[in-house]
């Protein structure tokens, strides 16, 4: 009994670091339709990013995020004004394959500039300090990557529902060439979504970085779960994201549970499995991609 | 007869000649081009005799990615499944070699064509799991599959689980073909399995290439350019979607099992983060078609080659070889999206594997009548041109 409500809490916790990483892609997927393949190493990038504003000015890493989050926007909207925009139509196979060239060259940028060394980011004891609740001692890092969490996906949802930006993206992602006819600018609501999504990548990259060792090439088994967490979510729904990053933190737990190996391959199953039941996700919102 | 001088024809006398038009897939220069084909492969056929064995090894590397290319090519490019897996189907050509030859006892030689059907077994349930998934999430599914292999794949303790296993060198050896070259040329075993292998890979090619020409040419071909260009209304007009996809994909898991099974008999050592590799098994094969050119049979060709030049000059560099990659890729995929050949092509009007099909003039003595209809439809061809 101990033991499954440990793995319930535990699963709890990691799905909802995947559900940070897979938050941004959701929005990104919502407003232009497009997958990119490049968001796991983003996340890596925006971690060293931190990693080195924390070192060099001597700020906590809480503050370093507040600093690189902003430069994560900025990279974002430029990446997709010079050169997303230019490949996004109807044929998704540019898209995918600028965005895996883009991949390939980040990892091997980060590889080139901070070596294979794994790193850790420095969370001052956070990072083994627990709380306990009732008889369970639960990590105050994992509590805080809950509580982000799903902060997170509250204020995304208050973007898209109650803000004038939040109703650009929605009228984009409902119809753009209507939504152009009406005056807003396709091409910069994509540049802020992107931004946004990235600055999003700082977040998880924070949690990332403090939980565990990250080193440039985790990216893309990063980038798989972000999408499991998604698609199991259903397209669109940003709840039903976090309540995909569960379902596969809650399978890759149990795994782990009967064998360590099976951590990863357990989560995998999981997501085809669901896949099985329910094609379309839990909480489909959009029409699927074309 | 042509359409230039079918226009020809018609000046002559001011009125088009009788006949009527007739869908073909042609191309000037092709008895050239067909020519020129022939003596590479037999040069290429030829190499072992005065190659020394480094530069065997490295056609050999180059025939591999070549037939992956292909087949990838008529998965995303024609058949427009966009995957970022096939290292799955790789990585299980290679794992099922290592089975059959160590515990089964089968000619290595002969397990590559099995280590296909294994794949394309294999490939049967992926495809009713992943084809629940619409376009980019294709992608995604793809490569789920392959983790999941290769996660399984390091399970496997009698293969050395997750560092992998060597093929010793009494059944790496033991091919017959591999037997018959040391016996008849008196190499040393390793040098003549490297050409068995290199043979093999020759062979695979030309079936690669031959089978994506023949299929892109049948009806199932103009089925696939149907719906690649209109889903719906291919399927209006009786074609079944699903069904041919299914087939592109299953017969692209056959390919890449058995190209998987060659490369990893060269190698002897296999493991499964190198055998499902989505960087030296999709990755590059993906850089190879762009560059080369999507949706194009010959793109693949030209791809190779700027990919081994790339790699003789560059692959010292390392990481800084890989950036340059992967922004030679994007650069193309954005100023050339039809890549190197597919705007030669359409700049120049070539064909080496013609499969587009275009209308031709033809005479048909039995309607001297003009025909009003011809005459719309020439002047349209004309205004095209």
């Amino acid at each position: 009994m101990i033991g499954f409500v440990n793995i319930v809490i535990d699963g709890i916790m990691i799905g909802a670091l995947y559900a940070i990483f897979a938050s941004g892609l959701s929005l990104i997927f919502g407003v232009m339709r497009l997958v990119n393949l490049a968001h796991g190493d983003l996340i890596v990038v925006a971690a060293y990013l931190i990693l080195i504003v924390a070192q060099s000015l001597g700020l906590s890493i809480f503050v370093a995020l507040a600093l690189v989050a902003p430069m994560m926007f900025v990279i974002g909207c430029a990446l997709q004004t010079i050169l997303l925009n230019r490949v996004l139509g109807d044929d998704i196979l540019p898209p995918l394959l600028v965005t895996f060239g883009l991949s390939i060259i980040l990892q091997n940028g980060a590889l080139s500039l901070f070596s294979a060394d794994s790193r850790r980011l420095p969370a001052f004891g956070l990072e083994n300090a627990s709380l306990p609740l009732g008889p369970f001692p639960v990590g105050v890092l994992p509590l805080m990557t809950l509580g982000a969490a799903v902060l997170v996906i509250f204020l995304l949802n208050r973007l898209l529902y109650a803000t004038a930006i939040g109703r650009a993206f929605r009228a984009v992602s409902d119809d753009s060439t209507t939504a152009q006819l009406m005056g807003v600018s396709n091409d910069r609501i994509f540049g802020v979504a992107m931004g946004l999504a990235l600055a999003l990548c700082a977040v998880a990259a924070l949690f990332l970085g403090a939980r565990a060792n990250f080193d440039p090439t985790i990216g893309p088994g990063r980038l798989i779960l972000a999408y499991e967490a998604v698609i199991i979510g259903g397209l669109g729904s940003l709840w039903g994201t976090l309540a995909g990053g569960i379902i596969l933190g809650l399978a890759q737990v149990a795994g782990a549970s009967i064998n360590p190996e099976w951590q990863l391959l357990a989560g995998h199953l999981a997501f085809l499995a669901m896949l099985v039941v329910r094609p379309r996700g839990l909480f489909p919102q959009l029409r699927d991609a074309s | 007869m042509t359409t230039d001088s079918m226009i020809a024809a018609r000046r002559a006398d001011g009125r088009p000649p009788p006949g009527r038009f007739a869908s073909k897939t042609g191309g000037s220069g092709l008895k050239l081009a067909t020519a020129c084909m022939a003596a590479l492969v037999l040069l290429l056929a030829a190499a072992p005799f005065f190659a020394d064995r480094g530069v065997i090894q490295i056609l050999f590397s180059a025939m591999t990615m070549l037939a992956l290319a292909q087949f990838w090519n008529l998965l995303a490019g024609y058949a427009g499944l966009v995957s970022v897996g096939q290292q799955g189907f790789v990585g299980l050509g290679g794992y099922f070699l290592f089975a059959a030859a160590t515990f089964a006892g089968i000619d290595p030689l002969f397990a590559v064509p099995l280590a296909g059907l294994f794949a394309a077994l294999v490939a049967l349930p992926s495809a009713w799991l992943i084809f629940r998934l619409q376009g980019a999430y294709f992608a995604i599914g793809t490569w789920v599959v392959a983790e999941v292999f290769r996660l399984i794949a390091a399970q496997i303790k009698p293969l050395g689980g997750g560092t992998g296993a060597s093929l010793s060198k009494a059944v790496a050896d033991q091919a017959a073909l591999t037997q018959a070259i040391v016996s008849a040329t008196g190499m040393r075993a390793p040098a003549a399995r490297d050409v068995a292998a290199y043979w093999l890979a020759l062979v695979l090619v030309i079936l690669a290439t031959a089978l994506v020409y023949g299929l892109l040419r049948s009806r199932r071909g103009l089925a696939l350019t149907a719906i690649r260009d209109d889903q719906s209304a291919a399927s209006s007009l009786g074609v079944d979607p699903f069904r041919l996809k299914l087939m592109v994909y299953i017969l692209c898991a056959f390919g890449a099992g058995m190209v998987g099974a060659l490369i990893y008999l060269q190698k002897a050592r296999i493991s499964p983060d190198a055998a499902f590799s989505v960087l030296d098994w999709t990755a590059y094969i993906l850089f190879i078609v762009i560059i080369g050119g999507v949706a194009t049979v010959e793109g693949p060709f030209v791809g190779v080659l700027v990919f081994f030049i790339l790699q003789e000059q560059l692959s010292d560099f390392g990481a800084a070889y890989l950036i340059l990659l992967g922004a030679v890729a994007i650069a193309v995929m954005v100023f050339f999206p039809k890549g190197l050949w597919g705007s030669l092509a359409e700049r120049f009007d070539l064909h080496v594997f013609p499969v587009r099909r275009r209308l031709m003039w033809t005479m048909d003595p039995g309607r001297m009548a003009e025909p009003a209809q011809a005459r719309t439809e020439s002047n349209e061809t004309e205004n095209d041109r």
